[in-house]
Order: C-alpha cells, then structure tokens, then sequence
C-alpha cells in the first residue's frame, strides 16, 4: 500500500502508545421516550411547522383526495410507491436525468421513519422513497408519514434504522434554509422549497 | 502570521465589522441557549460525546482501517495524504481524469485549511463553492470570518451589489434576502444540474460501516453528494466515530450547539455507491496535516475532538469583538486559539494562546467538553519553553529571583515606595501593561512593617 498510508498509521501509534485503555463510553443520555404516539405525532407537527414546513393530518380513507390536493401537476414518484397514493399527475421514476428531474412540479414520497423531538424525516431509499436526486431536483416535496412510523427520540430513530445503516440516508428537517445574509431565515436555496407533510393516524 | 494583537487592532477599528459581529453572536447564543435546555440530558450527552472521542483517539489506528476495509467493502477507494500537497494531488488527479475543468464543491473547513481550491486552479480545474455565504465569498476573494455564517461581515447591500458585478450582470435585482437567494440558486442550479465531479467534506465517518456524514441546511451539500456521477470526500483523520450508532450522540449534539435549531434541515449519510443512487465513483481521502502530531500531545490532543459546531466563538468575549480574520486560520475563535498552533507549530503562531481572557465560557457550552483553558494554558508554557528568551522571561525571571529571598523583598518594597510617586506608568516595553490599566498603588507600609511597629521586638 501507499507510502502515505504507513507513514499516518506509524505516526498514529507512536503518538497514542503507552496510553492506559479508554474509559467504556457510559450511554447514560436517554433512549426512548415517554410520549403515546399520539403525543408524539402532535410534536412531530408543531416541530415541523415550526420548520415552516405544511403538515396535514389525516385519516387512511382521506389519504387519496388530500395526496391529490397537495401535490398537483407533474409529480414524480419512485417505482414503489403504493398505487393508491399515486395523483393524476403521477410521473414514475425510471431514472429520469437531473434536468427531466428539474422540470418536475414536485414528488411524493414516503419515508422510514420520522422523529417526533426534532421534526425530522428521515429517508432511506426504500421502494416508496426512492433515490436521492427523486427528492432533492423538483421544489415540492410532499412526504407521507404512517403514524407507527413516528418516534419520539433521535436513538429511537437510530435503532429502527440499524438494517439500512448501509442505504443512502437523508434527514430531512424541514425546507432547505439559508441564515446567511445578515443571520434572516430564507426558506428554500437549493432543496425543494416547500416541504409539505401528510401524517396518517388510525380513524 | 501576523501576531493577533496587530491583526485584531485591524478589526477593532471596523465598527460595522463589530456591530455585525455583536448582533450574529448575541442571536446565535440566545438561540443555542434556548434549545440546549429543552433536552433535559443533555450534560450526558456532553458525557457521551467526549468519551466516544476520547476513545477515538486512543485507539485511532485500529478504527481507521475499520473504516477503510468498510468503505472499500462497500464499493469505495480510498487514499491517503499526509499533507496539503498530497491531498490536493489526489483530488486534482481524480478531477482530471474525468476531464472536468469544473467541480462542485460543499463548504468544508478541512478543504480550506488544505487550500484545495487554489491547488484544483493551479492544476486547471475551478472550483465553485456551493454555500450561499461560501459564493459570496469567493466571489469577492475573501474569506470566512465565522465557522458556521463565513459572511457575516458582510451585509444585504454589499451582496447586492456583488451579485450584480459578478453572477447576476444587468440584472434588475433589490437587496431582499430572498430575490438574493434566489439568485444565487438559479446561477448555482445549472452547475449542479452538469457537474461530473462533486467535493466534500465530512462532518463524520463510521468506522463500522464506512458511513460518510454531511450536516447542512441548503441543499448544497445534498446536490454535491448526490448529482455528479463522481465524488470525493476529504475527511480529517480525527473525525471517525466507531459505530454508526455514535452518531445518535452527534446528532444531537451538534444542530443545537451550532445552528441552534433542533435539528438542520438537511443531514446526508451514504456508504460506498449505492447503485442507481447518486454518484457511481467515490473517492475518499484520509488527511493528516499535522492531526498526528497533535495526536502525540496527551494534553492538547482534545482539540481533535472538535466538531466544528461554533458555539466557543459565539460565546467568546474576545471573538466577539475581533471577529475571525484576527485569528489568521480557517479556525478562529477558541478551539482555533488551541488548534491551529498544534497543526502548524507553536513557534508559528505563538500570540494565538493568549488571545483569550481564560473566561471558561468557551469550555462550558462545548458539547464535547473540549477543556479549551486548559489546553491554552499548555500551549502558552509550550510557547515560553520553545520561544527561548523574551523580555517577559527575563523580568519574570527577576522577580522570582526577588520572590525568593525575604531580604530583597523588603528591598524591593522599599524601593517600590520610592519610585512609584513619579511614575503612574511603567517605562520602556512595560509600558504597554500600564496603557490600559492603573499601576495598583504600593501601600505605606507593608504588614510586616506594621507588625513590628504595634507588636515588635
């Protein structure tokens, strides 16, 4: 192997040598929450407004006509997305190029599974989610969360997520955001500009 | 470099400078303040998060060819440069041979302490910084004066008006936040939409599953990662974590310490190529650059478990004030008062040390619990030892010599009387302590005087 290679591992060990084993890392910080999943989703939304995102909350038989309301036009979705979430205007994912994904009017998605504490989305390109360009190009992303699909803390999202830790992963907290002139929020630079989100709760 | 106290007296001076500074810190600080205490553990996070790093350090050669095994098992090359020049080197290759004559590149600070983008344009091949405040500066040649919002002093009008000299031409165009974002997303989309190559930092990479990190807020970040068919991240050797589960403690860590949001909009995490999903060659470049030097020091070595959150500067009652360009690093503020003179030497940068009042402030709010006085405590001893004699030393060794001997004291005390009547201010190079504070009167008589006066002999 490279010269660079010996040399940073060489100067690793001699500059840590001799040192005593470290402290075990005492996880002493909380993992799951205390919240029914009602709570929780009443969190997730108050956070994710708080992100000025828009958050729907509606019942599976509703899903249909509000999906159609919100995500009007030319959608893309991925492969995978459940048939009776598809809009009219529903165009698949077949690896579309990044200037047919730019002309899109926005995507419909689904996620793994969101954070109540954060307001965070978290995606990880599974059949309804897609890859990562589908959610980034168009500047409306609509994302549907199922209640169960709703925890309370970061760890407990960690955990749900341990099998796709090897899948591109995308933690979505809101709209894209800059603060960098003169410290004023704008929402939306270069991700979708609006994120709209559709949580599903049992009727 | 420019000794601190030269360059501060520059930004001192600057009151628009100092009025930007005032109001981005105070904002950011409250902000931060706000959201740490709505996470009722957060001490054990703290806890976590230094001793994950700590651990890190200690076992570092065995969790960097973790991470290289990971990262090449999941489809991944990866290189190694033990400087600047080596790492520069690697990206420009990797840009050249796909024939890019432009790359895409997100704000990273480890590029810019590597000064990359002059490297890639010596070599031919521009780089186009993607973060909104990282383009205004570019765009002028400037450079960042605060880790987290680099254009801080800099305000709406003065961006307006650079737009309109650089990428937005006999445009019509007002100086609202928005119509300048705007601008800049539309002139940006079109570079993402073509760019073939893509550069990147790390915030962080698991050594279990060779997993690359990058919090941002933009989108930035995500296109850089995502669009173009090639990626190269450049990752501080310092910035692994052991197991993708560790990245629970930084991630909630670090949104609220830097940003002060709960969590940033955008945090994207890959391992390797994904296929069918973003780009389908990843290179990745393991940097030194005087890391393992710092490595060596057993107690400064906790700069390394930096992870460039900012909160430090945002409370720092010196940053505050000079802002970033006095500190003459990438890193300013605190941790860059510890960092940089570790990474290139202390006889190289030996005011940084002292530009600090030794407040605490910086260490009570790191999540990482970076004992930063501490550590500019050793550095300044550090200076004294390998800087050799100044006049400092040589008055300091004078009154050890006094401090020893009760006889010369008492002399000393004496004389002290005598002289200080005259003389409100020290003479010759002591003169500059006395510029700015009374000399403390020397009292009439001492204790012992009086002593033997009332109870003596």
């Amino acid at each position: 192997m490279s010269a660079a290679r010996e040399a940073i591992l060489a100067a690793v060990r001699s500059a840590t040598a001799g040192a005593t084993a470290p402290e075990p890392v005492a996880r002493t910080y909380r993992s799951a929450g205390e919240r029914s999943q009602r709570e929780r989703i009443d969190l997730l939304g108050e956070r994710l407004i708080d992100y000025r995102a828009t958050v729907r909350r509606v019942g599976a038989a509703q899903l249909g006509e509000t999906l159609e309301e919100l995500a009007p036009g030319r959608i893309g979705i991925p492969r995978g997305l459940p048939l009776e979430w598809r809009p009219a205007g529903a165009v698949e994912d077949d690896g579309l190029g990044a200037h047919e994904l730019d002309a899109l009017d926005g995507v419909l998605t689904g996620c793994t599974v969101a954070i109540a504490e954060t307001g965070t989305l978290v995606l990880s390109g599974g059949p309804a989610e897609g890859r990562r360009a589908l959610t980034l190009v168009p500047d409306l992303h609509v994302c549907v969360v199922a209640a169960e699909q709703v925890v309370e803390t970061v760890p407990e999202a960690f955990a749900a997520l341990s099998d796709s830790a090897l899948r591109p992963l995308t933690f979505v907290s809101g709209p894209s955001a800059t603060s960098d002139i003169e410290l004023k929020r704008v929402e939306g630079v270069h991700g979708p500009r609006r994120l709209v989100v559709v949580i599903v709760e049992e009727e | 470099m420019t000794s601190f106290p030269d360059a501060a007296r520059v930004a001192l001076g600057d009151t628009q400078l100092r009025h930007n500074l005032r109001n981005a810190t105070a904002t950011i600080r409250d902000k931060r303040a706000r959201v740490v205490a709505e996470v009722p553990d957060w001490e054990e996070l703290r806890n976590a998060g230094q001793a994950i790093k700590a651990d890190v350090m200690q076992r570092l050669d065995e969790y960097l060819l973790q991470f290289e095994a990971s990262v090449q098992a999941a489809g991944g090359l990866v290189h190694w440069a033990r400087d600047a020049a080596e790492a520069n080197a690697i990206v420009l290759d990797v840009a050249r041979s796909h024939g890019a004559t432009e790359v895409v590149k997100v704000k990273s600070l480890t590029t810019d302490e590597i000064e990359l983008n002059d490297a890639l344009a010596a070599g031919g091949v521009h780089a186009i910084e993607t973060d909104f405040a990282e383009l205004i500066l570019q765009l002028d040649g400037d450079w960042s004066s605060h880790i987290l919002v680099p254009a801080i002093h800099r305000n709406r009008s003065e961006i307006r008006d650079l737009f309109l000299r650089t990428i937005a031409v006999g445009k019509d165009l007002s100086d609202d936040p928005h119509e300048l974002a705007e601008t800049a997303r539309v002139y940006l989309r079109e570079k993402f939409l073509n760019a073939k190559v893509g550069v990147s930092g790390a915030n962080f990479g698991v050594a279990e599953t060779g997993t690359v990190v990058v919090v941002e807020s933009e989108g930035n970040g995500r296109m850089c990662t995502t669009l173009p068919p090639v990626l190269v991240t450049v990752v501080g050797i310092e910035k692994l974590v052991p197991t993708f589960a560790d990245l629970e403690v930084f991630l909630q860590l670090l949104p609220r310490s830097s940003t002060g949001e709960r969590m940033n909009p955008y945090t994207s995490l890959w391992t390797g190529v994904a296929e069918g999903d973003g780009p389908q060659e990843f290179h990745v470049v393991l940097l030194d650059n005087g890391r393992t030097r710092v490595l060596a020091d057993r107690v400064g070595r906790q700069a390394l478990h930096c992870i460039r959150c900012s909160a430090c500067l945002n409370v720092c009652p010196v940053y505050s004030r000079t802002g970033g360009h006095a500190y003459g690093s990438v890193y300013p503020g605190p941790i860059g008062a510890i960092l940089t003179p570790q990474l290139v030497g202390v006889e190289n940068a030996k005011s940084l040390p002292y530009a600090s009042t030794l407040c605490g402030a910086c260490y009570e709010v790191c999540p990482v619990k970076i004992d930063i006085p501490a550590v500019l405590l050793h550095l300044r001893a550090e200076v004294v030892r390998k800087v050799g004699s100044t006049p400092e030393r040589v008055v300091m060794r004078g009154l050890a010599r006094v401090f020893g001997h009760a006889r010369l004291y008492q002399w000393a005390q004496r004389c002290a009387r005598v002289v200080q009547r005259p003389a409100r201010r020290l003479p010759g190079p002591l003169a500059t302590w006395t510029r700015t504070r009374d000399l403390k009167p020397v009292p009439k008589e001492t204790f012992r005087e009086w002593w033997s006066r009332e109870r003596g002999a």
